[in-house]
């Protein structure tokens, strides 16, 4: 079945900035964390995922990482480790429940603990650039055909940095296969997956595999 | 030299795609490259590898070298002391003669290309072209300047503020300017005598030459005879270790004739190890890329215990032949290891000691660690992506305050 309109896949690259602001304890972590702008946010609950991506587990987000292993406030950095990435659909929800998971600690904790010099919480930023690949899919088979040969950053644009785009809300692959392809059932299976707790190369292979199943070319597990 | 497609079984056929998107995306722009050295250093190292391949890839790319003579360069080594917190500042005539060679300097360069890519602060007083030229212009500090004499800093400063863009290698080295500020790690070549592959005999062969035994594991620091990476701390570390471990560790640096608090520190490092048959000190010339290449090939771990660091290529390096690695969690070195994924972060004699007693006794967590890093390296600190980054630099000029830019 052909699609009604042509998937192309688009690869995402970025180029990271300095905000200009550092946080040398988890009070001006959160006072930054509520004015910084959205992109900020954006990388640091991100970004770690392509530059990891070959790690299981991975690393926790920015802010976990530094709180554990600068601050070593071991409970306040679990606490941001286990921020559910995945249930949030804009980047201003995930910003409040950060700063209301810190601010709450906040209230109860004795003394604030500094971080050494030069080792302090840098905000950053990246400004997100999305190109068009060489790949497009009017239907499965060159469907499957693209997820094989895109680049990390193309997955990555179409599963992660997809489902915080507005008016989406859900991944670039689910979204073109139900109304343009009208695979409702594959559709719902790739959104359904948690993304968070793949590498790049399982998640890709995943993928494959739930279409592979649809198109009735594999019956085995990844 | 090496062209595009010989880094593809290295980085793979995606990576050079996406270069090649990008730089269509970019459409056919002229760059010029201004720095004040043509050999010698990591800026004119990386500027000799990298034009090549943005002409190969259609942004034509020019590199000139800023002149003067030896009254300059001795301001600007003053300068280069001061940024990096020396408080002896500068005295009105070496403003002066700073000032003065760079306007000998565009009365011979044209700088009209449509970006303009300044290296440090030598050249940094060029930016008065900018008005004529109406071009867009780049600041790439390769220089940590956290803590800067304020008053070199504020001079120089207001020069930097007239630039687009400035580009620090790592937010820790960087300053609160008026300006964007990029963050672009530097890279290392996979291709480049420092870092191909070698096959087990030329390691085995330049091993045996050197007069280093392979009988034990071997622990290696490769870094000049400077305090501030510690030598003497890591031969400290390694003495902590000895009666549970059998291992030689290896002090690789570069001759010290003409340094002379690099020969003092050398003497410190001597006496340190005194007579110990298992620890080696070995100097070699700084042409020595394929020797160092060898031997960081034969290590079992590789150390940098820095109290102070640039960025530490020495650290990528390592990374890129799968070692796992053991450094101070200073400068550039936390973005390259992740504590406990791509290698150990330590701040003490003691933890560096624990720390090779642990990766020593376990080979398959300190091998787990080598190959993360190598990823981490290959997905990072190649060359490859570090003309990914100057491309989307590039491109970035165009979409000024954009964050998110659909091409």
């Amino acid at each position: 079945m052909k699609a009604k309109n042509v998937f192309v896949f688009k690869t995402q690259l970025s180029l990271v900035e300095s905000t200009g602001l550092k946080a040398k304890d988890l009070a001006e972590l959160s006072r930054y964390l509520k004015e910084v702008p959205e992109e900020s946010i954006y990388y640091h609950t991100h970004h770690f995922l392509q530059q990891h991506q070959y790690l299981t587990p991975e690393p926790p987000n920015d802010f976990a990482y530094w709180v554990t292993n600068v601050l070593q406030e071991d409970e306040m950095g679990e606490r941001l480790a286990a921020i559910d990435t995945v249930s949030f659909s804009s980047l201003d929800s995930m910003r409040q429940a950060i700063t209301g998971s810190i601010d709450k600690y906040l209230e109860k904790a004795p003394f604030l603990r500094t971080a050494p010099p030069a080792e302090e919480f840098y905000f950053m930023k990246c400004i997100l650039f999305a190109l068009p690949t060489l790949y497009k899919a009017g239907d499965l088979g060159e469907f499957l055909d693209g997820l094989n040969k895109v680049s990390i950053g193309c997955l990555y644009n179409h599963i992660f940095a997809a489902r915080l785009r507005t008016p989406i809300g859900m991944n670039d692959f689910s979204y073109w296969l139900k109304t343009d392809l009208g695979e409702t059932e594959l559709a719902k299976s790739i959104d359904k997956l948690d993304p968070y707790t793949y590498t790049m190369e399982g998640l890709r292979k995943k993928i494959i595999h739930l279409v592979e199943k649809r198109s009735g070319k594999s019956d085995a597990g990844p | 030299m090496p062209v595009l497609d010989d880094y593809e079984p290295i980085v793979g056929a995606q990576v050079l795609d996406e270069l090649r998107l990008l730089a269509k995306g970019l459409g056919r722009k002229k760059v010029v490259h201004v720095n004040s050295t043509a050999v010698g250093g990591g800026v004119a190292e990386i500027l000799n590898r990298m034009t090549p391949l943005l002409n190969e890839l259609g942004v034509e790319t020019r590199w000139e070298v800023i002149k003067g003579g030896e009254s300059f360069y001795a301001v600007t080594k003053k300068i280069h002391n001061a940024l990096h917190g020396d408080p002896q500042g500068l005295q009105e005539k070496e403003y002066q003669e700073f000032l003065g060679v760079q306007e000998e300097n565009l009365k011979n360069m044209d700088l009209r290309e449509d970006i303009v890519f300044i290296h440090d602060p030598q050249p940094v007083g060029l930016i008065r072209r900018k008005k004529d030229a109406g071009n867009r212009w780049l600041w790439r500090c390769h220089v940590d300047v956290s803590n800067p004499n304020p008053g070199v800093w504020n001079f120089l400063r207001t020069y930097v503020e007239q630039y687009d863009k400035a580009v620090f290698s790592a937010p820790v080295f960087s300053q609160k300017l008026s300006i964007p500020q990029a963050m672009i790690c530097p890279s290392i070549d996979p291709l480049s005598e420092k870092n191909r592959e070698m096959t087990k005999s030329e390691i085995d062969g330049i091993l045996e030459r050197l007069k280093i035994p392979l009988d034990k594991p071997i622990i290696t620091q490769v870094s000049r005879f400077d305090r501030l990476k510690d030598p003497v701390g890591v031969i400290q570390a390694f003495k902590r270790i000895q009666k549970y471990q059998e291992a030689r560790l290896l002090l690789v640096g570069g001759t010290a004739d003409d340094d002379p608090e690099g020969a003092q520190v050398l003497l410190e490092v001597k006496e340190a190890a005194g007579n110990d048959p298992d620890i080696l000190i070995l100097l070699l010339p700084p042409t020595s890329h394929l020797e160092i290449n060898a031997i960081q090939r034969a290590s079992t771990l590789i150390l940098q215990k820095s109290l102070k660091e640039g960025f530490g290529l020495t650290i990528t390096e390592a990374l890129w032949k799968a070692k796992p690695v053991i450094a101070g969690a200073v400068g550039g070195i936390p973005l390259q290891v992740a504590h406990k994924y791509s290698g150990i972060l330590t701040h003490s004699v003691e933890g560096t000691a624990y720390w090779l007693k642990q990766l020593l006794q376990n080979p398959r967590y300190a091998k787990k660690l080598g190959e993360n890093g190598r990823e981490h390296a290959r997905q990072n600190f190649l060359l490859t992506r570090h003309i990914r980054d100057y491309l989307l630099l590039f491109l970035s000029l165009r979409y000024p305050s954009q964050y998110v830019v659909d091409l």
